[in-house]
């Protein structure tokens, strides 16, 4: 009984001191980001002064309502679109002002990004689809196949290597997604609505698919509308009319 | 990423995209296909018309008398002492008396042309036989009624029989055909093919005239016309005191005349070229816009997952010219085939296969592809990420 209850308190100091080296490691930091769009004479203030800080290895749920100015800030976040004004450090790295093929620079080797309508090339089978992150990193192709077919194997498709994107499921589809996403292996992870386009048995898959992603030590920033999907996470970011409302742990 | 990866992926990408890369190339087809059969037609008629000139000879010069001297006019033999004098400038002569007659065989009658003449005839004119024998110093020396006949008649008056040997009347006078000379037009009634060929010395109850009154003269060269020209206008002079009694003249004229048409036929021509490069190139313009229009997404894509702005480029370029490329290359086939087996085939003109041409209707077109493709393609991949993968 002893014994036991001292295991149980070395595991636990353990995962505390483990936890304790992961959150001196920032991955992200925003301050004061703003992003105004000017629509014709109408000025659009999207993102109001955010300040945020991610760390490695959490499993970040950004949630709101459609208009709530999430998706700013999942695009800011995963350099797609560069803030009005703020400071953006990405992994040690001030990404805010940086130029468009930088940033590109910066998405192939730092960000993997799943998106609701996946966004896979139709023309392409899932196996090209999965190595073309690896072209753009300059990869030599008999090592991108390799690690291609590792990682449509670990997304449980390796019985569907050459299948076209309108050939799949639309979960099986968002398993390709994820596994071009983690082929470079980025430090971060962004989901865009995941499960948005899937059916609940799919979503529930793909959810549990991000969640032993996040065991295996990846960071993931999750942007629903859905509360139950981001009760999933660890943390919840609720962001309302372009600010955080909301910064909570999940217990 | 290097080149050849980029290349590999710009054929994968033409493969997935059957349909509208045959679209690009069918304006690229289109359009090298017909400058290269249109310049080939144009070039093929000037050729046609200059080589039927040039048979005429352009060392040719042609003497007519058509004045009186009441002592004696210029015989042939004057001429050809004149001519042996002056070997320097001219090569040959011969008399050259035409007449319309009356021409019989058996019951059949026709109308034609009767040239009289002597042998160096066939030189200076490029008169030939195809069989027979052609007009002899012999047969001058001893009168022979002896006949050259051309096709126009062989068709007209002996049908199916071959003429040689077989005898005629021309104007109530009896020749023997010894020889049928080589096609010139088409073997119609009227056209050059339609004439009978008698030696000079048998026709004066032919003509029913003594005196000779039109001469050809062949200069040595062409550059030396000019020279025979003066020297035998002074020659002439010299004989009928008067510059009205005679003309000479040369196929100069000819030759001007067929410059002209020669460089009207190449501004034609050229308009042609230019309407169907930009008709191919518009094709080209469009397709290209749309392709990479519709591909905005793609773009967008690529670019989100690590793309820069330089590797969407090199694609995009290397899809255009790859896809330009070929149907410039399958043009200059087509273009080639229509040239071989439809203006070859017509037989209207020679064909002429023109390399440059080809290659600047391939030039011309791969640049269009290339900018038009290029042009849009720079718009999608200067795009926000963001705003690329918002397209539909």
């Amino acid at each position: 009984m002893e014994e036991h209850r001292e295991e149980c308190l070395l595991e636990h100091k353990a995962v505390q001191e483990g936890r304790g080296a992961t959150l001196t490691e920032t991955l992200i930091e925003i301050r004061e980001m703003w992003k105004i769009y000017q629509i014709n004479q109408l000025q659009v203030q999207a993102l109001k002064n955010i300040n945020l800080s991610i760390k490695k290895n959490e499993f970040v749920a950004i949630v709101g309502p459609s208009g709530s100015g999430k998706s700013t800030l999942m695009n800011m976040l995963g350099c797609l679109d560069t803030p009005t004004s703020g400071t953006y450090i990405l992994d040690n790295e001030e990404v805010s002002n940086l130029s468009d093929d930088k940033l590109a620079e910066i998405r192939s080797k730092k960000i993997g990004f799943i998106f609701q309508s996946f966004n896979l090339i139709q023309k392409l089978t899932a196996l090209e689809n999965v190595e073309l992150p690896l072209i753009y990193t300059g990869v030599k192709a008999s090592e991108r196949i390799r690690r291609a077919k590792l990682a449509l194997e670990d997304v449980g498709l390796g019985q569907r290597l050459y299948h076209k994107p309108n050939e799949l499921s639309g979960g099986q589809q968002q398993r390709v997604a994820i596994a071009r996403a983690l082929i470079n292996n980025p430090p971060i992870i962004f989901a865009d609505e995941p499960t948005g386009n899937l059916d609940s048995k799919s979503g529930v898959e793909i959810m549990n698919l991000l969640k032993e992603l996040h065991k295996k030590g990846n960071t993931i920033v999750l942007i629903t509308h859905d509360n139950d999907i981001a009760n999933q996470a660890e943390r919840v970011i609720r962001i309302s009319d372009g600010t955080i409302v909301e910064d909570r742990q999940v217990i | 990423m290097s080149f050849f990866q980029a290349y590999k992926m710009a054929i994968k990408s033409i493969k997935a995209n059957k349909g509208r890369s045959f679209l690009t190339m069918l304006g690229v087809i289109i359009g090298v296909a017909s400058v290269i059969s249109a310049v080939a037609f144009a070039q093929g008629s000037t050729k046609s018309i200059t080589d039927s000139i040039q048979k005429l000879g352009t060392n040719l010069i042609q003497i007519t008398i058509t004045g009186r001297n009441s002592n004696r006019d210029m015989s042939y033999d004057d001429l050809k002492k004149f001519a042996e004098e002056n070997s320097d400038v001219i090569a040959a002569t011969a008399p050259q008396s035409s007449t319309s007659a009356k021409v019989k065989y058996g019951s059949t009658n026709m109308d034609t042309t009767i040239i009289a003449t002597s042998p160096e005839y066939e030189n200076i004119k490029n008169v030939h036989v195809t069989q027979g024998r052609f007009l002899l110093d012999f047969d001058l020396e001893y009168r022979q009624n002896v006949a050259l006949v051309g096709t126009a008649v062989v068709n007209e008056l002996f049908e199916n029989r071959n003429p040689i040997g077989e005898k005629i009347k021309i104007n109530g006078q009896i020749f023997k055909v010894v020889g049928i000379l080589e096609e010139r037009a088409d073997g119609a009634t009227r056209s050059d093919d339609d004439q009978i060929i008698i030696p000079v010395t048998s026709s004066r109850m032919v003509m029913k005239t003594s005196s000779i009154r039109n001469f050809a003269v062949e200069a040595t060269s062409a550059d030396k016309v000019d020279a025979a020209m003066e020297s035998l206008k002074a020659f002439l002079l010299d004989i009928y005191k008067n510059e009205n009694a005679f003309r000479v003249f040369d196929q100069s004229q000819m030759l001007e005349t067929l410059n002209d048409v020669t460089s009207s036929m190449m501004i034609v021509l050229g308009g042609i070229a230019a309407i169907s490069l930009i008709v191919g190139g518009i094709g080209i313009m469009n397709i290209m816009l749309v392709s990479v229009t519709e591909r905005t997404k793609e773009i967008g894509i690529r670019k989100a997952i690590g793309a820069k702005r330089k590797n969407i480029l090199t694609q995009f370029i290397i899809e255009a010219t790859v896809v330009t490329g070929m149907g410039g290359i399958i043009g200059i086939l087509l273009g080639f085939s229509i040239i071989k087996f439809v203006i070859g085939g017509l037989d209207l003109v020679p064909p002429v296969y023109s390399i440059p041409w080809a290659l600047i209707a391939f030039g011309i077109s791969l640049l269009v592809g290339i900018i038009f493709g290029l042009f849009p393609a720079y718009k999608a991949a200067s795009l926000k990420p963001i705003e690329a993968l918002r397209t539909e």
